[in-house]
């Protein structure tokens, strides 16, 4: 017992739900150490190259569902390193969804006045741009003109780039090599380390027990740094409390295999998971017709160009409209290999293999993809855990079989019907493209964007965590990645996860210090800006701080 | 697929493979005898491409499960043949006798939902794809620069002269939409 490792806050995960409260905690005085069960890459081993065991593999996890497959980030950082770093505020009307259990889904404590203070402090960190049209790529340019000609309105979208220092390489989902994205590699993180927090890669995270002394024991598994199929070795460590952010595809994961040990989990625990409602669209385009009809140019390697979500319609972002009938549309690049597969020609041979999909892939370059991110109805639900890990890997790296069902519901369907039918109308107008959606017959339907697996809320039936986002039951266990999120939000959910997990560290300190942890809230941005700080304060108190 | 196998049973499971990839992205025979690639395009496919290569390669994970993959491919074949009423010859393994058309018949029955292995073919679909749209085998730089049909014909630009990729044009410039009226000054929706 004496050579099991001990320390006050463990934190599972070192994305932003991670990172974010590893960092306020580390710089309050806490003993904090971060699992994370993916490797640890600088910029300069972020690979060009689509090669299987380059970067573009290593720190990305493709988990295939029933029903729903999820893209998620795999690496220290985790998806900050391999998004595509838009961080838009989540409208309005989100935080008043009433969804499938027909109660307002959030807790009554959040919406988005109380929530616009703790994203001010992400702001604050993530140095995120508003962009100019200048900083907008070419398909987000030629996107915002279909919109204009279709009489809606158009958006560069907040992203935390580095505008000056981004190269547009078409890399960025590979990890940034110019250290233009603004990862968690250059702000939460390295404040973290710098106030003694210790990270330690390619450590997966198995299960939570209790330990002897009242407080909880972590086990994981030591991963191979190029063959994430074979552990070498486990090992414990000891915690006053826990901080899960393992990401909404793995936290409820490990809280499932937990119960054996904790004994029972919330029952939403591994429920309302959601896919914040995504789907894809391809828009092969007419060159002569975008010359004729938008007065624009295609370049051929234009639209090759990775940067990624730089211009969204926003104006189905209605809170008057109907709940299922309100989400954003966005230009997104989709680099090939992780979802080409998916795309569909039109006309009259629709099949996603053969000769008129080679035909189609020959208009590579022609290709403009529309992310689609509409209300669903929070209708995933997690198998019993796998062996380890939250998949059966099945490739050295990336590829697993997990264990989420998702089986879309008649609001998601048609939800995801008239988002089919708003980028047809736009961007097949006046012949300046053919539109067809991703097929879901073979993966399911897709999500680079997981959330809501073990959610906050008021109702403890439907809720896995209280508004401090505490595991109910399981005093001194927090969750504060993407499944805290209690539904999909319409836009890109980073800015949001972020705020969420910085509006949880008040209360994971109070029960820290109530465990004999000495920690103070109150740490500036990790650059020392303080601005955040003071518009959250008057907040603090009610939060436990 | 082990060294001390049967040379044609080797040959079997390749052309049963290679002829299952050329149905995925199809391509131009390699030679006039060539039975596997049936021909019905002009330019080179998921077999040119290298799909046999990745997924031989087992960081793939299904490099152990070829034999099992032409086994059931053929086993199909047979069996689609006989609900169909077409004759197989007996000088290539059955997938590879099919026609492309029954082939494409044959594939779009396994990946349908529903079937019950629907996932392992489109398992093995996936590898194809990423040996044509992404060399996923090699490294992209020197796939373009060998001149992969993949690569080549979706016109992927080449990298700088240090092996990176950048875009020294990339916008418009210039406006080309309204802005949503009730946009924040952070730039988000309302």
């Amino acid at each position: 017992m004496n050579s099991v490792e001990r320390t006050d806050v463990l934190v599972v995960g070192t994305g932003f739900g991670g990172a974010i409260t590893a960092y306020h905690l580390a710089a309050g005085g806490a003993r904090v150490v971060m699992l994370e069960r993916g490797p640890w890459l600088t910029a300069d081993e972020y690979d060009h190259d689509f090669k299987l065991g380059s970067s573009y593999t290593r720190i990305f996890d493709f988990t295939v569902g029933d029903g729903m497959s999820v893209l998620g980030g795999n690496c220290v950082g985790g998806g900050s390193v391999v998004y595509f770093a838009a961080m838009p505020r989540a409208p309005r009307f989100v935080f008043e969804r009433r969804g499938s259990v027909n109660r307002r889904m959030w807790p009554s404590s959040i919406d988005r006045d109380t929530l616009d203070p703790w994203y001010d402090r992400v702001a604050e960190s993530i140095a995120i741009t508003r962009q100019g049209w200048e900083d907008v790529s070419y398909s987000g340019g030629l996107w915002a003109a279909a919109c204009r000609h279709a009489g809606r309105t158009a958006n560069p979208v907040p992203a935390a780039v580095d505008t000056a220092a981004c190269t547009n390489c078409n890399w960025m989902m590979a990890g940034c090599r110019f250290d233009a994205k603004q990862s968690l590699l250059l702000n939460y993180l390295p404040a973290a380390l710098a106030h003694g927090a210790r990270i330690r890669p390619l450590h997966e995270v198995q299960s939570i027990a209790k330990s002897p002394d009242g407080g909880y024991r972590v086990h994981y598994q030591l991963v191979d740094a190029e063959d994430y199929r074979i552990t070498a070795g486990e090992g414990s460590i000891d915690a006053k409390v826990v901080v899960l952010a393992a990401g909404a595809a793995a936290t409820p994961v490990i809280l499932q295999r937990s119960a054996a040990a904790l004994g029972p989990m919330p029952h939403a625990v591994g429920r309302y998971f959601s896919g914040n409602g995504e789907r894809l669209n391809t828009a092969v385009l007419n060159e002569e017709r975008v010359r004729e009809v938008l007065g624009l140019e295609l370049d051929p390697a234009a639209f090759q160009i990775g940067k990624g979500p730089t211009v969204a319609n926003w104006d189905r972002l209605d809170g008057s409209l109907p709940e299922y009938t309100r989400f954003s549309l966005e230009q997104l690049y989709f680099p090939p290999g992780l979802g080409t597969i998916l795309a569909m020609p039109g006309g009259r041979d629709p099949r996603w293999f053969g000769l008129s999909k080679k035909e189609m892939l020959s208009h590579w370059q022609k290709w403009l993809i529309i992310f689609q991110m509409i209300e669903d109805d929070n209708e995933g639900v997690f198998g019993p855990p796998p062996a380890r890990g939250n998949a059966d890997r099945l490739s050295q790296q990336m590829l697993g079989l997990g264990t989420l069902s998702y089986k879309p519901t008649l609001n998601t369907q048609a939800a995801w019907a008239m988002a089919d039918a708003e980028c047809k109308d736009i961007l097949e107008r006046d012949g300046l493209a053919t539109v067809t959606p991703w097929t879901n017959d073979l993966v399911g339907a897709y999500t680079v964007h997981p959330l809501a697996s073990c959610r906050i809320g008021d109702d403890p039936r439907t809720s896995a965590l209280d508004d401090r986002h505490e595991l109910r039951g399981h005093p001194g266990i927090f969750v504060t990645d993407g499944s805290a999120v209690p539904a999909a939000l319409t836009v890109n959910p980073a800015m949001t996860i972020s705020a969420l997990a910085e509006r949880a560290v008040p209360a994971i300190v109070r029960a820290a210090r109530e465990r004999g942890v000495e920690v103070a809230y109150g740490a500036p941005a990790p650059d020392g800006s303080t601005s955040g700080r003071r518009g959250t304060a008057p907040l603090v108190p009610a939060l436990g701080g | 697929m082990s060294a001390q196998l049967p040379a044609d049973h080797e040959t079997t499971v390749v052309t049963t493979l290679e002829a299952f990839a050329d149905t995925i992205i199809p391509g131009a025979k390699r030679s006039g005898q060539d039975r596997a690639v049936a021909g019905a395009s002009p330019t080179g496919g998921a077999v040119a491409a290298g799909a046999m290569e990745l997924i031989r390669w087992d960081a793939t994970g299904i490099s152990q499960s070829l034999d099992d993959y032409a086994r059931a491919l053929n086993d199909h074949a047979r069996e689609h043949a006989g609900q169909h009423g077409l004759g197989l010859d007996g000088d290539v393994p059955p997938f590879v006798a099919l026609s492309f058309e029954q082939r494409t018949d044959l594939v779009r029955v396994l990946t349908a939902p529903g079937h019950p292995d629907k996932s392992l073919w489109v398992l093995l679909s996936l590898f194809c794809y990423m040996a044509y749209d992404s060399a996923a085998h090699t490294s992209t730089a020197a796939a373009l620069a060998a001149g992969h049909p993949g690569l080549t014909s979706m016109r992927l630009a080449r990298p700088g002269a240090d092996g990176l990729w950048r875009f020294s044009s990339w916008s418009y410039g210039r406006q080309l939409a309204d802005l949503h009226p009730r946009t924040t000054d952070t730039g988000s929706p309302e």
